[in-house]
């Protein structure tokens, strides 16, 4: 086992039973992180912003056709792989078990980007604007991006910042689901359940033991903070 | 390898008129070919400050191909400057004679296509203003590089290569240096006396010369093996299908080599036609370069086929996926490459006459180049192309910004190649002459002695 630096391991198990792919999720998240805004000629080129995306898997022939929906964030790995790459220590590893990403540190080399396994990292291929009165929901806790800088999901970690500094002043750990991260607290069918794995009666670390477990990629031995709860019965292909 | 150079009973005096003569003042096709080689380096600038202003959209990348012809272009300008590296330290010191005529143009070669090389990873960067975060330079907060990422790695590596082959061209130049002052007048004497440090040719001088270009000759070839596997780990220490080999190393210094002895055939020929270096540049020179390209071909060859027979056998999904998609897509160019690097230069500089033959050199040497060119874009895009998350699947076309870089580049290193064939001897003198004074043999009976004793 190794040394623990934190009381904190966040963490987040997604319910693909439950998951419907409504995206309500890649809405919360593009609102609470400042994301740049994608058009059509930017998605379609590959360019798009979004921090978390739905895949969508088609199974089966017609007529028994199911469609299959598989949120992917960042994973926050444990072994990542995006971390030792970076020549500038723009991407690192917080003692929380997050991926960081000191954005006025990046120099945009982008090679944190080709070696995430997930390929969630996004380029700022586009400077970005935000359209009147969409400039007046910037959140003032995140920094707004220029061009040319890499960013990816940080489980809302301003919120996470809130809480730990919320429960220090009262002397206590945070309680779990205390905080959450916008995808989480948005999802209406309550897929996606964000806690800290490192105590082991937290509802996510619960829910991590369920037999259902997988995470993605997991032969590549990045140890991912995410893990999905794969859907049962006949959908099950 | 010591057959003697056809050149020989000429007054030292005329062979510094001939071997100098690219030193002449520029004829006026040099000013053509340098003032249109200057326009397309200012093309090339235009677009990269296009690419600034705007941002990277102007390029072809995307998620997930976020690297493509700039690291193309910087690995294949990198694999080029090993020819110097090879033509002049490895065959210096295995003392293969022929060697001499040509070690000052392959030297130069090495110290251009690295520092065109260098511009590259700069130049890909998002924000390239702020490369200096990369240099582990004294600051106040106390930041420095990551020592871990394989691109520190390439800036050291590129940094050192980048004064070891300029330290090495120059040493080497000395001796010639201090016979351009003797003959110049003007602000080139100012020029040449200083470069020329002195030299007066005293037995001394001599001596010390003779150990430091040995001992830089040994010292630059660890360096040089090292630039590229470096270059090779920037890819092999990923966790990328296609990409992570433990193979890449040694395949890129093998490919390195291979640019490296093509594009030196290629500069024999130009500087033997520009400058009428016929008698110097034989076609023994040109008989020995392809022997060794025929053992580079054959080496890349067999590097390339374990490469991929390892990816056939083990039949990983994703790394096959990878290579599949690589062949279907870039079908023409997979041969390109093949026939480039593989099948053309192993059929041709098997046999003696086509090896003597300048035309067919000339192809075979560029077509080396381009087919390797081609081998380092298809290593490194359709890996990313095709990653491991089909849903992120890509593709890449190359936008009109970065192949005016690239060309910027090539055009770059001519003109910078062009300015460096009128200011400096392009054709190593004193090396040349030296072997003259070796092999004017004193006769005695049956033997010839050599008139200079000693080791080489």
């Amino acid at each position: 086992m190794e040394k623990m630096t934190s009381p904190y391991k966040w963490g987040m198990v997604i319910d693909l039973d439950r998951c419907t792919g409504c995206g309500a999720c890649v809405v919360a998240c593009q609102a609470e992180n400042n994301v740049g805004l994608s058009d059509k000629k930017e998605i379609s080129e590959g360019r798009s912003m979004q921090w978390l995306r739905i895949e969508r898997f088609w199974v089966g022939e017609y007529p028994d056709v199911r469609v299959r929906f598989l949120p992917v964030m960042c994973q926050h790995c444990h072994d990542a792989p995006c971390e030792p790459v970076c020549p500038v220590y723009a991407s690192y590893h917080n003692p929380d078990g997050l991926n960081g990403q000191v954005y006025n540190r990046c120099v945009g080399t982008r090679y944190c980007g080709n070696n995430c396994p997930y390929a969630v990292r996004v380029f700022n291929f586009y400077p970005h604007e935000w359209p009147k009165p969409l400039d007046n929901q910037l959140s003032p806790d995140i920094t707004v991006r220029s061009r040319g800088v890499m960013e990816k999901c940080s489980f809302c970690i301003q919120r996470i910042r809130r809480a730990k500094e919320d429960a220090s002043g009262e002397g206590r750990l945070v309680r779990d689901n205390e905080v959450q991260p916008a995808c989480a607290q948005t999802c209406p069918s309550e897929a996606m359940v964000f806690g800290n794995l490192a105590d082991p009666h937290s509802r996510v670390a619960r829910l991590a033991r369920s037999p259902r477990r997988f995470k993605l990629l997991e032969h590549l031995g990045t140890h991912p903070s995410v893990c999905y709860l794969k859907g049962g019965g006949r959908e099950h292909v | 390898m010591s057959e003697p150079i056809p050149a020989a009973a000429k007054s030292a005096s005329q062979l510094n008129d001939e071997l100098l003569s690219s030193l002449r003042p520029p004829s006026r096709s040099w000013w053509l070919l340098v003032s249109l080689l200057g326009l397309v380096v200012a093309w090339g600038l235009a677009a990269f400050t296009w690419q600034v202003s705007h941002g990277m959209y102007v390029t072809g990348k995307n998620r997930p191909v976020m690297w493509a012809l700039y690291i193309t272009g910087f690995v294949f300008w990198v694999g080029l400057s090993h020819s110097g590296t090879m033509v002049s330290a490895i065959l210096r010191l295995s003392k293969a004679n022929w060697r001499r005529p040509i070690l000052r143009a392959a030297e130069a070669m090495t110290v251009f296509s690295i520092s065109v090389a260098g511009l590259f990873p700069l130049i890909h960067l998002g924000r390239n203003w702020i490369f200096y975060y990369l240099i582990p330079y004294p600051n106040q907060r106390g930041l420095w590089p990551n020592f871990r990422s394989a691109l520190l790695w390439d800036v050291t590596a590129i940094t050192s290569y980048i004064i070891g082959s300029t330290l090495f061209l120059y040493l080497g130049m000395i001796p010639d240096l201090a016979v351009v002052r003797d003959r110049s007048t003007g602000w080139r004497h100012t020029l040449y006396s200083v470069l020329a440090m002195g030299w007066r040719g005293t037995a001394s001088q001599w001596i010390t010369y003779q150990k430091a270009s040995t001992l830089m000759a040994a010292l630059i070839i660890p360096v040089a093996v090292s630039v590229h596997s470096i270059v090779a780990w920037d890819f092999a220490v990923t966790v990328v299908p296609g990409w992570h080999s433990t193979i890449f190393p040694p395949y890129f210094v093998i490919g390195a080599i291979l640019s490296g002895v093509a594009a030196v055939i290629t500069l024999m020929i130009i500087i033997r036609k520009a400058f009428h270096l016929e008698e110097y540049l034989t076609p023994l020179h040109f008989d020995n370069m392809g022997k060794l390209l025929l053992v580079i071909s054959l080496l890349w060859s067999y590097a390339y086929f374990v490469e991929v027979q390892t990816t056939w056998y083990a039949h990983e999904p994703i790394e096959w996926e990878v290579f599949s998609f690589m062949s279907s897509r870039y079908t023409p160019q997979l041969l390109l490459m093949l026939l480039g690097n593989a099948f053309l230069p192993i059929f041709c500089m098997c046999f003696k006459r086509l090896r003597r033959s300048i035309g067919v050199m000339l192809v075979v040497s560029l077509m080396v180049n381009v087919a390797m060119f081609i081998e380092r874009f298809l290593i490194i895009v359709p890996s990313l192309s095709h990653k491991n998350m089909p849903f992120v699947w890509g593709s890449y076309t190359p936008s009109l910004v970065e192949s005016s870089v690239n060309l910027g580049a090539l055009a770059g290193f001519c003109l910078m190649y062009a300015l460096f064939v009128k200011l400096f001897p392009i054709v190593a003198l004193s090396d040349v002459r030296e072997l003259e004074e070796r092999q004017a043999g004193v006769r005695l009976g049956r033997t010839s002695l050599p008139s200079i004793a000693g080791k080489e």
